[in-house]
């Protein structure tokens, strides 16, 4: 048992305090025993119930939140942008209203709009679960990142991973670089200039190539997906120079067995942009634990966070 | 009787009284288990101590049980009521097989038995045993639901707003006996 201020809603990775962090990775390996049963199951959210609340597309994230609440027990309702008002004009104070009127108990909610989930939470009694919104924060993403990291490096204070790729756009780079900071793994990246922030986070390393990273002997390589999606703005030439320049290639898994790092990337992969298929084989890829590891880690934080849905 | 927080404490089965009644669940197992494919899971913490420590009795007597661990925290009634005391889950542990054997569950006390229910679901979720049974060192009363004891060393008779705190030196840095702790009467002005 521990003295933890109860907490309604998780929006960053920045207001959490390292006892809170410890809580949930802690609690997370429990969750991920029970996936070794038959049964998978635990009743402890019979009857609560859990809203999927994704303005964004994501197929991955809304399906582990998914079955993480399944696995609890609660009801789970999927509220998708398409399908849902929001095209019909209704602002968000609105949904919010209506979605109180449902009487949720957690709301997990990604939206193209930093700060969004911030607001849902002020406006609810219901736990508030951001799923990413904008370029901000994708907390449980950085909290599973961090278990599956500290599963392969159990003394993981002082070790050191490496992210590569689009940080500048990714809410994914900002909240596992942050969480990791503050469990005190060393945290480096490396990308086109282009795509790499100025002046944000100082205790971040800055690597001009390859050759630099892999001399600096990193634990693990995060490969950030390149954002198609996001590229309008043309932040590097072409998707071939940048497979050139910054993907995991044959010679970069070459360096990389020899330094024995891991490989980690929050998925959906893009082959032959940030990796090859060559490297989706390579025997220290984290890829697919990175997935089991979220719902255990989602399990962790539902069990968690405290609805204040009883006093209206 | 000693002082300790707001309660007062009086100790009611000393470390070898324990030891004798860890014998004493022995000696009933053994006796009413005799020939049956048996296993034990303890509930956290204590549950399991116990389970331990009687599964040790039994080897004297060529009686090889193995023991399982289960945290029933997933599957209490009372999760909505949590303050800030928040549970560290711990990783239920049984290593082997449930299906058409005979298990015995561990708990150091049996009080409401609303644990023991939680208990219940958690192990059916593992497997389908046979027989289920239920051992304690100590029964206080007071049950909100209909579960009994199978086995029990010691009835302790108690009001319904007493602890009984049992200490295992394995869990309470050496500590070692049972304790009746009861709440000091403020007395109303």
């Amino acid at each position: 048992m521990r003295d933890l201020k109860p907490r309604k809603d998780l929006l960053d990775i920045e207001g959490l305090e390292l006892p809170e962090i410890e809580y949930v990775l802690s609690n997370a390996v429990p969750f991920k025993q029970l996936f070794q049963r038959s049964v998978k199951k635990v009743p402890t959210l019979r009857g609560k119930t859990v809203l999927n609340l994704f303005y964004e597309p994501s197929t991955r994230t809304s399906s582990s939140f998914e079955v993480a609440a399944n696995r609890m027990s609660a009801d789970v309702t999927n509220f998708t942008v398409s399908s849902s008002s929001v095209v019909k004009g209704e602002s968000l104070l609105d949904t919010i209203e209506t979605l109180q009127a449902m009487r949720s108990d957690y709301i997990v909610i990604r939206h193209q709009a930093a700060g969004v989930p911030n607001i849902v939470a002020k406006h609810t009694g219901a736990s508030v679960i951001n799923a990413g919104d904008g370029y901000h924060a994708h907390p449980t993403q950085a909290l599973l990142d961090a278990m599956t990291f500290r599963e392969v490096c159990p003394d993981y204070q002082g070790r050191k991973m490496v992210i590569v790729g689009d940080v500048l756009h990714s809410r994914v780079a900002r909240s596992t670089s942050t969480l990791f900071h503050k469990l005190g793994i060393e945290v480096g990246v490396l990308g086109p200039g282009t795509l790499i922030p100025s002046g944000r986070h100082e205790f971040i390393r800055r690597f001009r190539s390859w050759d630099e990273v892999f001399d600096w002997k990193p634990d693990a390589v995060y490969l950030l997906r390149v954002q198609l999606e996001r590229q309008e703005g043309m932040f590097f030439p072409s998707i071939a120079e940048y497979h050139k320049m910054y993907g995991m290639n044959t010679e970069r898994l070459v360096r990389m067995r020899q330094i024995g790092a891991y490989l980690m990337h929050p998925g959906p992969v893009n082959r032959g942009v940030e990796i090859t298929d060559e490297a989706m084989r390579y025997e220290r890829s984290l890829i697919s634990t990175q997935v089991e590891n979220g719902i255990a880690v989602r399990m962790a934080v539902l069990h968690w966070l405290k609805p204040e849905t009883d006093t209206d | 009787m000693s002082e300790s927080g707001d309660n007062v404490r009086e100790a009611i089965l000393s470390p070898e009284e324990i030891s004798a009644g860890v014998a004493d669940l022995a000696r009933q197992i053994a006796y009413r288990c005799a020939g049956d494919e048996v296993a034990f899971v303890g509930i956290y913490t204590r549950g399991v101590t116990l389970a331990h420590r009687v599964a040790e009795a039994l080897k004297a007597q060529g009686l090889r049980y193995p023991v399982g661990t289960l945290d029933i925290s997933l599957y209490r009634d009372d999760f909505d009521n949590r303050g800030s005391d928040l549970p560290t889950l711990e990783s239920s542990d049984i290593p082997f097989g449930l299906d058409g054997i005979r298990v015995i569950l561990f708990d150091e006390v049996i009080f409401t038995g609303r644990t023991i229910r939680a208990a219940l679901d958690g192990l059916m979720d593992y497997g389908r045993p046979a027989k289920i049974e239920l051992a304690v060192l100590v029964d206080r009363g007071h049950r909100e639901i209909p579960i009994q004891p199978d086995y029990v060393s010691t009835h302790i008779g108690t009001t319904r707003d007493q602890y009984v705190k049992v200490r295992f030196r394995e869990d309470d840095g050496g500590e070692e006996g049972v304790f009746l702790e009861t709440p000091r009467k403020v007395p109303t002005a």
